[in-house]
């Protein structure tokens, strides 16, 4: 497969590539409803051969994977299809799924085969999307997953009166611990070589529009393969009387929510220094090796700053998908969701919004890919509209730079809280303020809609797996990397191109007649209101990259050899440059500005098109000159004198 | 942030007595049987797809602090659903053999 599958503007090319030895791939698409292990039987299927693409035009995740066959010389191309329950087309996800089975699909060949993945625990109702399914008339396994659940809690199955029942072969298997896996390779093999047949049901399907219908239908197929729902989940009772108790629940939660909080920040905080050091020793390293001229400089000035100091972020947002990745599959999320849906109604937004939020601490891009489990289009647009303003991790540098530079530490509460650190909780707070009072203006404007019924299925407690764990982490860390090696490092180069043309008598300009000085002098008289001058002029518009870009930038405009290392030296060149009421004013401006190319494009993908990232831009940019300029008046004023 | 009252855990005390008409009603751990769904189409068949059947039994579990959204037992799963949603699930009349229901 193309390695362009996440970049957005070629999502249209997903068809799978002939395969090496000719012959066309043979496609299987996995469907089931959500809970039922279809992801973590798609890993166990594909291992590190899968790839996280959008279907295109919709927002729907779609992945793909390789299947490597034991006993065949064919390609198995793997499609991760939706969790859904149907396939009346209602959803997004619902749409995409029937579209990608009835090979309606833009760019995808219809599937040569179907695993239908059942959790059986609860088979009467997971039988119902069987229905549909088997009426495609494609080859398909059904899958029942979670047999070792289903045994150890006294329920049972005949799987060969099942797959007579229905007229498509049974499998019984534990996605997590890999048993019965085989009998998935087998179908695949039996499939891709031509020999499986199709029979039919024995059980006339039902009327597909019909759900109680269907669901009678399946209470007599799994009754006449002798099935016996398995006793309550035990586990799932005993520590839900515990995460859902009135008292301990509550607490229970905001411990959680702090110890995330917590980890990101300073249990992050060894590993990303680790990983500082290593990119200034690279840095250091190359710069002493490579003879001085425009290769080097470049090399040092805008690759080791400009990328090194967004590659620093990775522990950081690798630990927050390992969190999100243990609540997620532990079932714990589900019960948040549950816990702050009151309070998120207050601002209009439901329980389902309280996930990405919490992940917009740490960074807007996944947090935003996260609203994909809302259902409801306007909250979904609401909340990625507001998860921009949540304080991110990139903020970070500045505001320790500018904090460190204008605010003298004082005792604020005794030894527990200095003045320096209520600066950084208050900018925190200021963030998440504008948050929620901009989602409660976007919902009672343009987005306003009838209150969506929350609905959400609380799936029994499970143990994480450090398999689907660790796949995350890597898939994670590849997109991540990615957008560093092409976005930031296309910024860094431009910006330190502007500053070195155009040459005078073979040499680079002085920076304030280079091209970014230039650039810089045309912004100044906007934002000489707010305090900032031409250089902060320059910081600004490389910042929109990213927001930590603009700490290397004054870096290298200073002329400080190197920004990060000796930051005492930006902080002292910082403090002759701009006055008090600037300083605080570029602490607003970066609370509120919309400073990041990433995010911006991620809505974009996400929200389908220029029209919500247009109006966030504006919306954002506009509120943080208008709040920087009232603070340097305030502040240049000397009211607080 | 959070509303940590309990007063409202069950909503049918207040009414001790009389009959609950809706799933909003029921009390914790008592069980109704659906009679159906007084509720937008596209609400009610997500609901349906959810297990919320008529004929089918629910029964009420814990809830959030403060009452809601409350998780409901129905047809092999939980799902929680606010009050507003839980209201307009419409309970058969107990003649119809709604105390001796068991839960699944």
């Amino acid at each position: 497969m193309s390695d362009c599958h996440s970049c957005a503007s070629c999502s249209v090319a997903v068809a799978p590539p002939p395969s090496i030895n000719g012959t066309k791939p043979h496609v299987v698409a996995i469907i089931g409803p959500p809970n039922s292990g279809k992801s973590t039987l798609f890993n166990r299927l594909t291992g590190l051969r899968q790839k996280v693409a959008n279907f295109p035009g919709v927002t729907v995740e779609q992945r793909l994977g390789r299947a490597r066959m034991p006993h065949l010389d064919r390609e198995v191309i793997l499609i991760d299809l939706p969790g859904v329950y149907s396939l009346n087309p209602r959803s997004e996800d619902e749409q995409v799924t029937r579209d990608v089975l009835q090979g309606t699909m833009t760019g995808l060949p219809k599937p040569d085969a179907v695993l239908l993945i059942l959790d059986c625990t609860n088979l009467g109702r997971h039988l119902v999307l069987a229905a549909p399914i088997l009426s495609l008339k494609l080859p398909t396994l059904v899958i029942l997953n979670m047999a070792d659940d289903l045994k150890s809690r006294g329920g049972q199955v005949n799987t060969a009166e099942l797959a007579s029942e229905l007229g498509a072969p049974v499998a019984l298997v534990s996605a997590t611990k890999g048993d019965g896996v085989e009998k998935v390779f087998q179908f695949m093999e039996g499939t891709a070589g031509g020999t499986t047949s199709l029979a039919p049901p024995r059980v006339e399907l039902p009327v597909l529009q019909d759900i109680p219908r269907c669901r009678q239908w399946a209470h007599q197929v799994g009754s006449g393969a002798g099935y016996q729902a398995p006793a309550p989940p035990a586990w799932t009772r005993r520590l839900d009387a515990i995460f859902l108790h009135p008292v301990a629940g509550p607490i229970i939660f905001l411990v959680v929510v702090a110890g995330v909080f917590q980890t990101i920040f300073r249990g992050a905080k060894p590993l990303m220094d680790g990983l500082q050091a290593f990119i200034e020793h690279s840095s250091a390293w190359l710069g002493s090796v490579l003879p001085d001229g425009i290769l080097r400089s470049f090399l040092v000035e805008g690759v080791g700053h400009g990328v090194g100091s967004v590659v620093v972020f990775l522990p950081q947002i690798l630990l927050l998908f390992l969190f999100i990745g243990i609540l997620e599959d532990s079932g714990y999320l589900a019960r948040a969701a549950l816990i702050a849906d009151r309070t998120m109604a207050k601002f209009g937004l439901q329980g389902k919004s309280f996930i990405p939020l919490l992940s917009a601490y740490a960074c807007a891009v996944p947090a935003i890919m996260a609203t994909r489990t809302i259902e409801s289009k306007r909250d979904r647009t609401a909340t990625i509209l507001i998860a921009p303003l949540m304080t991110c991790s990139a903020r970070l540098p500045v505001y320790t730079l500018i904090i460190a530079a204008f605010i003298k530490e004082r005792p604020l509460l005794g030894p527990l809280l200095g003045t320096q650190a209520g600066a950084l909780l208050g900018l925190y707070a200021l963030g998440f303020l504008a948050a929620i009072v901009t989602a409660r203006l976007l919902k009672s404007s343009v987005l306003k809609s009838e209150r969506t019924p929350f609905m959400l299925e609380m799936p029994p407690y499970r143990m994480p797996t450090l398999r689907s764990l660790s796949l995350r982490l890597v898939d994670r860390s590849k997109v991540f990397l990615r957008r560093a090696g092409t976005v930031i490092l296309a910024v860094s180069l431009v910006l330190w191109i502007m500053l070195h043309l155009p040459y005078h008598d073979g040499k680079a300009p002085e920076i304030e007649n280079s091209f970014a000085g230039m650039v810089g002098h045309t912004v100044e008289p906007v934002i000489k209101p707010l305090g900032f001058n031409w250089k902060i002029g320059i910081g600004l518009i490389s910042s929109l990259a990213a927001r930590e870009v603009i700490v290397g930038t004054l870096g290298t405009i200073y002329g400080v050899e190197d920004a990060d290392a000796n930051s005492s030296g930006l902080q002292q060149r910082l403090q002759s440059e701009i006055t008090p009421g600037g300083a605080f004013a570029l602490l607003i401006f970066f609370a509120f500005a919309m400073q990041c190319m990433s995010t911006m494009a991620v809505v974009r993908r996400e929200t389908g098109g220029w029209k919500w990232p247009a109006v966030q831009f504006t919306y954002m940019t506009f509120l943080a000159y208008l709040c920087a300029l009232i603070t340097n008046q305030v502040v240049r004023s000397g009211i607080f004198t | 942030m959070l509303q940590m009252s309990v007063n409202r855990e069950s909503h049918g005390t207040r009414h001790s007595g009389s009959v609950p008409t809706t799933l909003a009603q029921l009390p914790k751990g008592e069980a109704g049987v659906l009679e159906r769904l007084d509720l937008p189409e596209d609400i009610a068949r997500r609901l349906m797809e959810l297990g919320f059947l008529p004929g089918h039994v629910v029964v009420p579990a814990r809830s959030a602090p403060g009452g809601e959204p409350r998780v409901y037992r129905v047809d092999g799963s939980e799902v929680a659903l606010r009050r507003e949603t839980a209201s307009r699930i419409i309970l058969k009349p107990p003649s119809k053999g709604v105390g001796k229901a068991r839960e699944l």
